[in-house]
């Protein structure tokens, strides 16, 4: 795999040269990351990249910048993946930041310049920012019957204390030793993992226990989505009730639309939503522990009624338009209302054994 | 006995004024109103008497002015030059007599027109420190030079020679004039910029100035040749006012009105002769002696109906478009840009005139870093210099009263990129130079430091002035078109070396190699941007109606 994507880009090298060989304004294409060019493929239950493309060109002052950048990184992960080392993007960041010759210009002033420009060069040249070799900070938890081998390492993610196992952004390389369980259970927040790995729900439930932290890393994604492949796990996804949880879900399932380009490689499309719904707030008698809802939250519970993802099941038409119509959201901690261990010994179980999930 | 004066009490005190007593007492009319002005006026008008006297003469001219402090408030102020010199009979006269000279009763372009100037030098130093005026002339003909020591009589209006000798010694050389003035001022820089501009308007004159603390400073000559002499005009119908008609009409040797139009006037044929007759309803064969004072105003009435033709224009004598830029860029050689024009002549009240516009912008690094650092405090921009010429004399005082400053107030600099508030003169490192020629400058006042407001003038002032913008406009929007053009080829340079960089590291290749390549491709594609970019401009101007601006 590494020597493929050194051989993008090396051909990306190739063709600015011949750009400038044949005084041509050398150009880089770049397909276009936005709703606009994003599409939900029905069949794969995925969104996807359109074709739509946009050239980023030398001799153009708006993006003359942006090409250097782009080109600098492309060298930067093509040094990296020759001396097969890894690098975060805050590493990348620094590594790249300098003053330009008799300037007082930067090549790069924020981080928030250059990591726009990885995913940029992720979708130009089709490849993955694990594949050139960088990484971003461990975000997600994990905690199950099962031992991976990481770097040499065995890891047993059941001996861990209380802590679980922090998912590293790459986790292309780690190899499952033993994996001892019947289904993944998502959790959107930290605060819920916490709860169900003291109440010891993935030993009683036989689960991996999957803890996100909010919007999953890609490692986070990825773990996911080859516990699902390659040992045919069912994955549940816990989150609030409200839009956010429910788009944490959809980026889980079916990929978001900033990162539409990874999709097929990260995404889980048989992932299924376990909760929290406006439903189970009535259902479970919650109501007294709901908030009122924010102007953003009802506003983009609208913009997800138009998502066609959303559309195909009647339920989540029928759960967004609750949260409009009420006007309230709910949290998984709300769940401790009605107890501790509500979570734990009550809510998963009961929605487990009714199958009770959203699609 | 009544107490009341009678009249012949008065005609005991009533007696004529002369000319001299009149000026002794009205001083400040002639230009000596404070101390430095009036050392000014002493250097000014002897050397505007000594570059008459040269260019008349065909003689290039070459100009020695020295300034030395005798005590805190006196000066002597000694001028020499190359000139033909002054034949010793005329000498006393013309220093020592008001309203002498060659230049009053004539049409021709010249610097001094009443024959005032510098016998008001010699009264005035006469009046402060008593010191006669010294004049040593030297003509080609005579091997020795002619001295003399003068005062002016007032009461008669007389020179009044103390001294007079010929002498042996050589003092001006093969031919010329020096004069020596003793006078009461103040010394200032505005004595060097009067003859920095001088230089400017007089590029084919030399000027070598001596300065109180003894610094020497050099104008050197831009143009090795004299312009073409002005010709003598005779006077325009459209000019005409009743006495000077009156005069001409008792004087002339023409026997009938219609030859008198057709020999005194210029642009008058027999045919526009005779229309003038018929409008003013006199035959034409009246006796030009015996048209009374109606016939004389109905006469002026038809010359100035009649269609008459343009004055002869070759009678003025401009410095030169070409010349004024050259004389500019030799004064100020650190000048980012210099243009200048030269306008058709045009008519006032029967006087052909013409007027020339230099501009010169931008006045180098060093003097701009001073003058920015000097308005520190207040970020506004100084307004522009304007230096006005009349006839080449430089017109140092009374800058608000002058047409010329109003015709530059009144075009609008916006449009010529640059700023202005209000009607002001406009805010920009720039030098305005404006030149009036004409047979006659109508000035303000006897110190010929303003022009007079006629419309004619200040219209075709005006249109010279946006002749000259639009040159300045096209180089300043060339200026920031270039400006943008370097940033950004100076941006996508910038960039070269980490892009060729990455590329090397991409490629494999030589990094050396690669940024040569890309080095040469940023410099092939500065001029195609160019060419694009001119096209854009010059639509946009369009758009703005700056080229319905034209001169009419």
């Amino acid at each position: 795999m590494a020597k493929e994507v050194k051989k993008e880009l090396q051909k990306l090298g190739d063709k600015l040269l011949q750009d400038i060989e044949k005084k041509e304004n050398p150009s880089i294409e770049i397909p276009i990351r936005a709703l606009s060019n994003v599409v939900f493929d029905k069949k794969l239950g995925q969104l996807t990249l359109g074709d739509k493309t946009a050239k980023r060109y030398y001799f153009n002052v708006a993006h003359a910048k942006k090409f250097m950048q782009t080109a600098m990184v492309a060298s930067f992960s093509k040094q990296l993946i020759d001396q097969n080392i890894h690098a975060s993007i805050r590493d990348m960041f620094y590594n790249l930041k300098r003053t330009l010759p008799d300037s007082n210009e930067n090549t790069f002033d924020e981080q928030s310049e250059s990591d726009p420009i990885i995913v940029d060069l992720e979708v130009a040249i089709d490849v993955l920012r694990e594949q050139l070799h960088l990484t971003t900070d461990r975000k997600g938890i994990v905690a199950g019957n099962v031992i991976i081998q990481d770097r040499g390492d065995n890891i047993d993610w059941s001996k861990l204390g209380s802590g679980g196992w922090s998912i590293p952004s790459t986790v292309d390389e780690i190899t499952f030793k033993k994996v001892d369980a019947e289904f993944v259970l998502v959790v959107e927040k930290n605060a819920g993992f916490e709860r169900l790995h003291e109440d010891k729900f993935w030993q009683k439930h036989k689960c991996i226990l999957v803890g996100t932290g909010g919007q999953p890393s890609r490692g986070t994604r990825l773990l996911i989505q080859r516990l699902n492949q390659e040992h045919k796990l069912p994955v549940y996804v816990f989150c609030d009730a409200d839009a956010y949880g429910a788009y944490i879900y959809s980026v889980i399932k079916s990929g978001s639309i900033s990162l539409a380009h990874v999709s097929d490689r990260i995404s889980t499309p048989s992932a299924k939503f376990i909760g929290l719904t406006i439903s189970d707030v009535y259902e479970y008698d919650l109501k007294k522990a709901t908030i009122k809802a924010k102007d953003v939250d009802i506003k983009r519970a609208k913009e997800m009624l138009n998502y066609e993802w959303f559309k195909k099941n009647p339920r989540w038409q029928k759960e967004l338009n609750l949260m409009i119509e009420k006007g309230i959201k709910a949290e998984i901690e709300a769940l401790s209302h009605k107890g501790l261990k509500f979570m734990s010994e009550t809510y998963l179980p009961d929605k487990l054994k009714k199958k009770d999930f959203l699609d | 006995m009544s107490e009341h004066k009678k009249a012949e009490d008065f005609a005991k005190e009533q007696k004529e004024i002369s000319v001299s007593e009149f000026f002794e007492k009205n001083k400040h009319l002639l230009g000596f109103d404070n101390p430095t002005k009036s050392l000014l006026m002493a250097v000014k008008e002897a050397v505007d008497n000594s570059l008459d006297a040269a260019e008349e003469a065909g003689i290039l001219p070459d100009i020695t002015v020295k300034i030395k402090q005798v005590d805190e408030n006196t000066y002597i102020v000694s001028v020499a030059d190359n000139g033909p010199g002054i034949v010793r009979e005329n000498v006393p006269r013309v220093f020592g007599k008001l309203l002498y000279g060659s230049k009053f009763h004539r049409l021709l372009q010249g610097r001094g027109q009443q024959g005032i100037g510098i016998s008001s030098v010699t009264l005035y130093a006469q009046l402060t420190t008593g010191v006669p005026t010294k004049v040593w002339s030297k003509v080609e003909s005579k091997k020795k030079t002619y001295y003399c020591e003068l005062h002016l009589n007032t009461a008669k209006n007389e020179p009044d020679v103390i001294k007079e000798e010929e002498i042996d010694k050589e003092v001006v050389g093969e031919h010329g004039v020096k004069v020596e003035m003793e006078i009461h001022g103040r010394y200032r820089k505005t004595v060097e910029d009067y003859l920095k501009q001088t230089s400017i308007s007089n590029p084919f004159a030399k000027i070598a100035y001596t300065s109180p603390d003894g610094t020497k400073t050099v104008f050197p000559r831009s143009l090795n040749d004299l312009p073409k002499p002005p010709k003598r005009m005779k006077p325009h119908p459209h000019g005409m006012e009743f006495g000077i008609l009156q005069r001409l009409l008792q004087n002339t040797s023409s026997r009938t009105l219609l030859s008198f139009l057709t020999n005194e006037f210029s642009s008058v044929g027999s045919q526009s002769g005779k229309e003038i007759c018929k409008l003013a309803k006199i035959p034409e064969d009246t006796k030009p002696q015996e048209l009374d004072r109606i016939a004389i105003e109905k006469l002026i009435k038809g010359m100035q109906t009649a269609k008459i033709q343009r004055p002869p224009t070759d009678c003025l004598s401009p410095i030169g478009s070409a010349e004024l830029e050259k004389s500019l860029k030799k004064e100020y050689p650190n000048a980012e840009f210099v243009t200048s024009i030269t306008r058709d002549p045009e008519v006032y009240r029967g006087f052909p005139f013409l007027i020339e516009v230099g501009i010169v912008y931008g006045l180098g690094d060093e003097v701009q870093a001073k003058r920015k650092k000097e308005n520190d405090d207040d970020k506004k921009e100084d307004v522009i210099e304007l230096i006005r010429f009349a006839n080449r004399v430089p017109l140092l005082y009374q800058q608000s009263a002058c047409a010329l400053t109003e015709a530059v107030k009144d075009v609008d600099w916006r449009r010529y990129n640059l700023s202005q508030s209000g009607s002001n003169l406009p805010s920009g490192p720039m030098k305005l130079v404006i030149h009036i020629c004409s047979v006659w400058v109508p000035f303000m006042s006897e110190s010929k430091e303003a022009v007079a407001a006629y419309p004619e003038i200040i219209k075709e002032a005006k249109l010279a002035i946006q002749d000259a913008g639009r040159k300045l406009s096209s180089y300043l929007s060339g200026k920031r078109r270039a400006g943008e053009q370097k940033r950004r080829m100076q941006m996508f340079d910038r960039y070269a070396g980490e892009v060729s960089d990455a590329l090397a590291i991409l490629t494999g290749k030589n990094d050396k190699e690669i940024e040569k390549k890309l080095r040469a491709l940023v410099e092939s594609r500065v001029h195609i941007k160019e060419e694009f970019v001119d096209e854009s401009v010059e639509m946009s101007d369009a758009k703005k109606g700056i080229k319905s601006e034209k001169k009419p």
